[in-house]
């Protein structure tokens, strides 16, 4: 790119030398001439200045300069290879400083050796140095070396060293040919060099050289001269750093005395850029480039210092007013009459900073880093601002704007002009900044000289821009024939209206699209908003609103406040202006309630929408506005509480509506309307209300949901849900830490990605809405709505049963109409009807049988008007009755338990019926009242004797059943009961519990017969228990004597009473008794009168005595005791005591063989408590006649197995079941020596249950030989008697 | 010291918005705002390459002709802006850094308080202080 920049720069200048062994033939005839012609006003020079015609400004091409010296016939034949292959090879630049190495690719300017050429003493020049010196010579004859060459090497020399210039090389070139010619006074060829060396160079051999050959293609040739180049580049190297090290050093030294007076910084700028140019002569543009910018730097610092108060004499002419703003000019490398105005000191801030970023532009551009260029463009420019705001610089209106408009057009040109269309395209983002600014700029000078407004510029006007184009100057020679130039395009925007819109116009698309495709779609819109603001000012508000839209929407869908409001005013400006009423009231109430803007504003936007709301107009059509920018539904409450009425029913809606207008609206209507569904399942409407209002029926708005609808819901997030976590230590289970956990905080902390910007209410674009006719409707007519809260109170239909929903809130005022749709989230209330229901259910638990309870009787009336008249009709039943109660009061209550009314019940109590008239009342209230009743208990035995044969329930009576939660035996008493708003009969069940628990048995002693009764008291209260009787109900001649001592027992919870009858008879035992148990209870300490009695029949069978036994144990013979030890005879006598009875002998007939009845019956004698220790047989079978007084008797030997007073061993008689042969028993026998004689009589008792239990048994079982029972009851007085 | 310092949220909807009051209110919103753009252009730029060891600091957004606006963008996408006075030219990169950092510092205490809700408004008036400290001092 560089070569094509330099020959681009040459195309465009004049034609400077472009070959060297021209421009040296040129040159030799005039030593000034060859520098002349590259360093035209470049070079401080001023001898030269007087024959330039024109600028030369192609300083690139120089190169660093190489004198000849001697035979300049030989360099002339060589000077084409040498400065051909010079810059063939790169060396590495070793620098100084630390600064990194470079390889450089060297070149060099041979020109003829003149003593002018070196530098005298204190001149800085750095391009005009020569930075080598060469002298050549061929010589190869020892004669002429001595005559003359010596003496012309030595001339050269002391030239050289007077100028203290070290940096010298002497050549020698040979060739064959020279050689042969003089062959005969020869010398050696070294010998010439040697000498050579001797004269001139002790110790610096290296300034020797030798060429060999050089125009011949031999290696030796080449290698000489590889040899040579290589020399010639070190030696030039070697005196860049040291020459350029020495200028440096001088150069800071100069620096270093910026703070003393008569320093200037202009001198400096000319010492410094010399060594830059002499950095982009070797072409190294980054060490130039480094110099501008020091140079930029130490500018920039004195210009601050001076802002801080720290004034430097030579800044002085910097601050001289602008008279020229011209602009950048980047089309030259080095713009010369800056350079010369700086140079004089004349310069202005302006021309500096121009001067200095010319530089660097064209620096940058050999860089190839275009983009650098813009960057620093518009640093610069709004630098340069800057620091003449810092200077106090004066400068006219506008001239800077024009200065920067034609800066920026200037960059934008200059790097067009060295990048193709693609590249452009693609870096957009770096110029669309010059863009923007430019078009800014335009858009000032535009509104300073009068071209925005819509009448056009005043005289005033013209003249400011006549003036501010006389700044302009003439234009510049190198864009005098472009069609497009800055200067032009100025010139022609400030000249007439048209002409600057369409400058404007072009520029503000250019730098919107250019945003635009670099995806800065908000500075695109603020560009877009700035056309919107001119076309406004030109009148056009048509082209201005889609602008104003555009950003309006950005700003809104970002959330922010203030540029909405302003943005949102320019629109309604712009409606306003269009005529279009209805988004310019939309507008204006978005504006009336923005709280952004002054009171007044919003005074003037309100009053805007009262006076197109009085106006009168056509009233079919009404503007429809969002209600959210006129006022906010902040709180919807219910009452009653519950959002759910009977129908019917007064049900109020007050609303809170905070009023955003600034003054006090006055509404005409406001109105709700309702949709209705119809609720099916509207009966149980109660329970489904009151779960939907959760919060007792407000309902709170919060100012960003009520407003978006139900897809804003999610802003909101989920709730938390809480858990209380306890951390218990594992060996004593205390406490040790209590905590609360958040359950899903997975949810919660979740990062949303679909986040837009919460709505502050002036973000909101109001949704467009429509009132939709029909429905049902809450209305309030002529409200006045305040500034902030309101309260308005609506009184809702309540007419059907059903759900009522509230969709949208409309306030009229005049012609326009303010609708909230949907109102969110929805507010529903529930009108329901519901059925009468009569529960009835116990005042206390449990309910016991057997005393006067009281149950308690609910009745929601529903919808049904309970009238004078109308009755409960109870169908009596014998198991429960009603007890009459001469007061019995009814309350009445309405459904949120407010007591309404108290009545007397009136109760008819007919043989059939209970007849309750219950005292008017309205629908919908709950009428209560309580009744006492009495479960009669059961009494046990009467059902049945099969009873567990049918198994069934007994009709028409309760049937008591165990209860599994309480040991009492439950009833379920059930309850009819005639309604008179339904032809049905409501059936209703009480379960009653029995207190009691009644047992009885029957107890023998030898002839004696006991009864007892045993009453449980299973319930939980105490009762007293009172004369207990036991009756017989068939035997008259039976005597039942009571042994009970007490007639008034104590029966506490949990306890029993055990009652006890001895019976006593004069014939026969009947063998079956009818047994009549009763007793009078009531709760402990109450009354006599409480007393209510408790029955209990039994039956007793199979009541008589069939066998007796008794037992002796009698002492081995020949001892008189019984001994532990040895074995005594047990002797069991077993006498049948009656005759057998009809049901015994048909039981038995069927086991005997032969005609005579015999009964079997088998022994065992057992000792379980190890006393005894049955010795032989302990068990066997005997056959008793069946006929009173057979006595069998059997012998056992047992043996005491201790010494004292033993119980007997137990004996046991048992019927033997005849289906089956007996599998003997056979116990050891054993020998227990028994010193005690004792007898005892064991009474064998069949009574009627262990009869039954016998018999069932024996039915169903079908291995009956272990199926014995027996009953077996020690009286006291038969324990054992010991007679030692 | 700052002429305007704005947090802006994650969604690009202005946190917090402060300028000097001396000035124009809505012309700093609006820079604000555009700067936004170029915010938005350097995280996405940065997003492509290793992302790992992202510099939270943005430097220098653009600069107008009176202001300079710097940004900074937190891991978790807040953007911070500040704007300086173009003519304050005392103020250093490295000012400007720890001037972003005290603020990223209180807003992560702003973040800390349990009764803050991310993304509302932030009013806390440690924060406010904090902003006050780094704005101009006018009059």
């Amino acid at each position: 790119m560089t070569q094509r920049l330099r020959t681009s720069g040459r195309r465009s200048g004049d034609a400077g030398p472009t070959d060297s062994t021209e421009l040296l033939r040129e040159a030799l005839p005039n030593n000034k001439a060859p520098l002349g012609c590259y360093f035209h006003g470049v070079l401080p020079l001023k001898h030269m200045e007087s024959q330039e015609e024109k600028p030369v400004i192609y300083t690139m091409e120089n190169k660093p300069i190489v004198t000849c010296a001697g035979d300049q016939g030989l360099f002339t034949s060589l000077y084409t290879s040498l400065a051909q292959q010079l810059p063939r090879e790169p060396m590495e630049w070793r620098r100084t400083y630390g600064r990194a190495p470079k390889m450089i690719h060297l070149e060099a300017n041979f020109v003829q050796f003149k003593e002018e050429l070196l530098p005298k003493e204190g001149n800085k020049a750095l391009l005009t140095f020569p930075f080598l010196h060469i002298y050549w010579t061929d010589c190869c004859d020892t004669e002429t070396y001595k005559s003359s060459v010596k003496e012309d090497m030595m001339r050269w020399q002391n030239t050289l060293r007077s100028h203290s210039s070290a940096d010298w090389v002497i050549i020698v070139v040979e060739s064959n040919e020279t050689k042969k010619k003089n062959k005969p006074n020869i010398l050696p060829r070294s010998s010439i060099v040697d000498k050579i060396r001797s004269d001139f160079c002790n110790k610096q051999n290296d300034r020797c050289v030798v060429l060999s050959d050089p125009l011949k293609d031999s290696s030796r040739s080449l290698e000489s001269w590889n040899a040579l180049l290589l020399k010639l580049r070190t030696l030039l190297l070697m005196s860049f750093t040291k020459n350029l090290g020495r200028f440096e050093d001088d150069m800071r030294t100069l620096r270093e005395k910026r703070t003393q007076p008569g320093w200037s910084f202009c001198e400096y700028f000319m010492v410094q850029e010399e060594l830059a140019f002499v950095f982009e002569m070797l072409q190294q543009f980054e060490d130039a480039l480094v110099q501008y910018d020091e140079l930029d730097a130490l500018f920039t610092q004195y210009v601050l210092n001076f802002g801080a108060g720290d004034t430097a004499n030579w800044l002085g002419s910097f601050c001289a007013p602008v008279r020229n703003w011209s602009g950048l000019l980047l089309r030259r490398p080095i713009d010369m009459e800056k350079r010369d105005s700086i140079q004089r000191g004349e310069a202005s801030l302006l021309d500096l900073r121009s001067y200095l970023f010319s530089r660097q532009c064209t620096l940058l551009i050999f860089l190839q880093r275009p983009w650098e260029v813009t960057q620093r463009a518009l640093e610069l420019l709004h630098n340069c601002v800057q620091e003449l705001r810092l200077l106090e610089v004066s400068v006219i209106d506008g001239a800077l704007d024009c200065w920067v408009f034609l800066s920026c057009l200037e960059v934008l040109h200059r790097i067009e002009g060295c990048c193709d269309p693609a590249q452009l395209a693609a870096n957009c983002s770096h110029t669309v900044g010059l863009w923007a600014y430019a078009t800014d700029k335009l858009k000032c000078l535009g509104e300073l000289c009068g071209l925005v407004s819509k009448n056009g510029p005043t005289s005033e006007d013209l003249n400011r821009t006549v003036d501010l184009l006389a700044g302009l100057g003439d234009e510049r020679p190198e864009t005098v024939n472009s069609l497009q130039s800055p200067y032009k395009k100025l010139k022609e925007a400030l000249s007439s209206v048209e002409a600057f819109e369409r400058h404007y116009l072009e520029l503000s698309h250019a730098a919107m699209e250019m945003y635009q495709a670099i995806g800065r779609l908000r500075s695109a819109r603020l560009v877009g908003k700035s056309l919107a603001e001119f076309y406004m000012r030109k009148g056009d508000p048509v082209r201005a609103e889609p602008f104003m839209k555009e950003a309006l929407k950005s700003y809104e869908s970002e959330g922010w406040r203030l540029p909405v409001t302003h943005t949102r005013r320019q629109i309604a400006e712009c409606q306003k202006l269009l005529g279009r009423t209805e988004d310019y009231l939309r507008t204006s109430a978005l504006l009336a309630g923005d709280v952004n803007l002054s009171t007044e504003e919003r005074k003037h936007f309100c009053q805007e929408i009262l006076s197109f709301a009085g106006r009168s107009g056509n009233p079919s059509h009404k503007v429809s506005l969002c209600m959210n920018v006129f006022a906010q539904l902040t709180r919807l409450q219910f009452r009653p509480a519950t959002a759910s009425v009977h129908s019917g029913a007064v049900l109020q809606v007050e609303l809170t509506l905070r009023c955003l207008m600034p003054v006090p609206v006055c509404i005409q209507q406001l109105a709700a309307s309702i949709h209705f569904d119809v609720d099916h399942g509207g009966t149980h409407g109660r329970s489904k209300g009151a779960t939907r209002q959760t919060n007792q029926g407000t309902i709170e708005f919060k100012p960003g949901t009520s407003s978006a609808g139900p897809n804003s819901s999610t802003t909101a997030g989920p709730t938390l849900e809480m858990d209380e976590i306890q951390d218990r230590s594992p060996s004593d289970n205390s406490l040790s830490s209590v905590g609360v956990v958040c359950k899903n905080t997975h949810l919660i902390i979740r990062r949303r990605e679909n986040g837009s910007p919460p709505e502050t209410p002036n973000c909101v674009s109001p949704p467009t809405v429509a009132m939709k006719e029909g429905g049902q409707m809450l209305k309030v007519q002529n409200v006045k709505l305040e500034p902030g809260n309101n309260s308005i109170t609506f009184t809702a239909p309540s007419g059907q049963p059903g759900t009522y929903t509230l969709r949208q809130l409309c306030a009229t005022v005049g012609e326009v109409q303010f609708v909230l749709s949907p109102i969110y989230p929805s507010v529903r209330y529930e009108v329901y009807s519901q059925e009468p229901q009569l529960t009835v259910e116990p005042l206390s638990e449990p309910l016991l049988a057997g005393m006067p309870q009281l149950v308690k009787f609910t009745l929601l009336t529903g919808h049904y008007t309970v009238k004078k008249g109308d009755a409960l009709q109870l169908s009596n039943t014998e198991t429960m009755p009603i007890l009459p109660s001469s007061s019995c009061t009814a309350r009445i209550s309405s459904p949120d338990a407010e007591l309404v009314g108290e009545s007397t019940l009136s109760i008819q109590s007919s043989e059939k019926v209970t007849s309750i008239s219950l005292p008017p009342t309205l629908p919908y209230q709950v009428l209560e009242f309580q009744l006492e009743v009495l479960c009669i208990i059961p009494s046990g035995s009467e059902r049945p004797a099969n009873e567990r044969l049918t198994n069934g329930e007994v009709r028409h009576r309760p049937r008591s059943y165990s209860h599994p939660d309480t040991p009492m035996t439950a009833i379920d008493q059930r309850m009819s009961i005639d309604c008179p708003w339904s032809i049905y009969s409501t059936l209703l069940a009480l379960t009653f519990y029995i207190p009691f628990k009644t047992k009885h048995s029957l107890l023998s002693s030898g002839n004696r017969k006991y009864i007892q009764v045993c009453v449980q008291n299973v319930s939980d209260m105490n009762f007293t228990l009172t004369d207990m009787k036991l009756t017989e109900k068939q035997h008259s001649s039976l005597e039942l004597q009571s042994l009970n001592t007490k007639t008034n027992q104590l029966l506490c919870s949990k306890h029993s009473v055990f009652c006890l009858w001895e019976v006593r008879w004069k014939d026969d035992l009947p063998s079956c008794l009818q047994c009549v148990f009763s007793a009078n209870f009531c709760p402990l300490n109450q009354d006599a009168s409480a007393f209510k009695p408790f029955h209990y029949q039994f039956q007793l069978e199979r009541v008589t005595t069939l066998y007796s036994v008794r037992a002796e144990i009698l002492p081995p013979p020949g001892e008189q005791h019984c001994r532990s030890g040895l074995v005594c005879g047990l002797e069991v006598c077993i006498t049948r005591l009656t005759e057998p009875s009809e049901g015994e002998i048909a039981e038995d007939s069927k086991t005997d063989t032969d005609g005579l009845k015999n009964a079997k019956l088998m022994y065992e004698v057992a000792d379980s408590s190890s006393n005894w220790a049955v010795c032989g047989k302990s068990s066997g079978m005997v056959l008793m006649p069946l006929k009173a007084n057979a006595t069998h008797k059997v012998q056992i030997e047992v043996m005491p197995l201790f010494a004292g007073h033993l119980p007997f061993p137990k004996i046991k008689v048992l019927k033997y079941l005849p289906h089956n042969a007996a599998a003997a028993i056979q116990p050891d026998p054993g020998k227990v020596p028994l010193r005690v004689k004792m007898i005892f009589f064991f009474f064998l008792l069949f009574s009627s249950f262990t009869c039954r239990i016998f018999v069932s048994i024996s039915l169903i079982s079908a291995a009956p030989l272990r199926l014995f029972t027996a009953s077996f009851c020690v009286f006291s007085s038969c324990r054992p008697q010991t007679a030692v | 010291m700052a002429v305007c310092i704005a947090v802006i949220a994650k969604e690009n909807y202005p946190l917090y918005i402060r300028s000097v009051p001396s000035q124009n209110e809505l012309k700093f919103h609006y820079t604000v705002h555009t700067s936004l753009d170029v915010v938005e252009e350097k995280v996405s730029a940065v997003g492509k390459s290793i992302g790992d060891q992202r510099e939270l600091y943005l430097g220098l957004l653009y600069p107008t002709e009176d202001y300079k606006v710097y940004g900074y963008v937190t891991n978790s996408k807040v953007k911070f802006v500040i704007v300086v006075d173009s003519s304050n030219t005392s103020l250093r990169d490295n000012e400007i850094r720890s001037m972003f950092r005290k603020l990223h510092n209180s807003f992560t205490d702003v973040m800390c308080n349990p009764f803050y809700n991310p993304g509302d408004p932030i009013q806390s008036k440690a924060f406010n202080g904090i902003v006050s400290g780094m704005m101009v001092q006018t009059g």
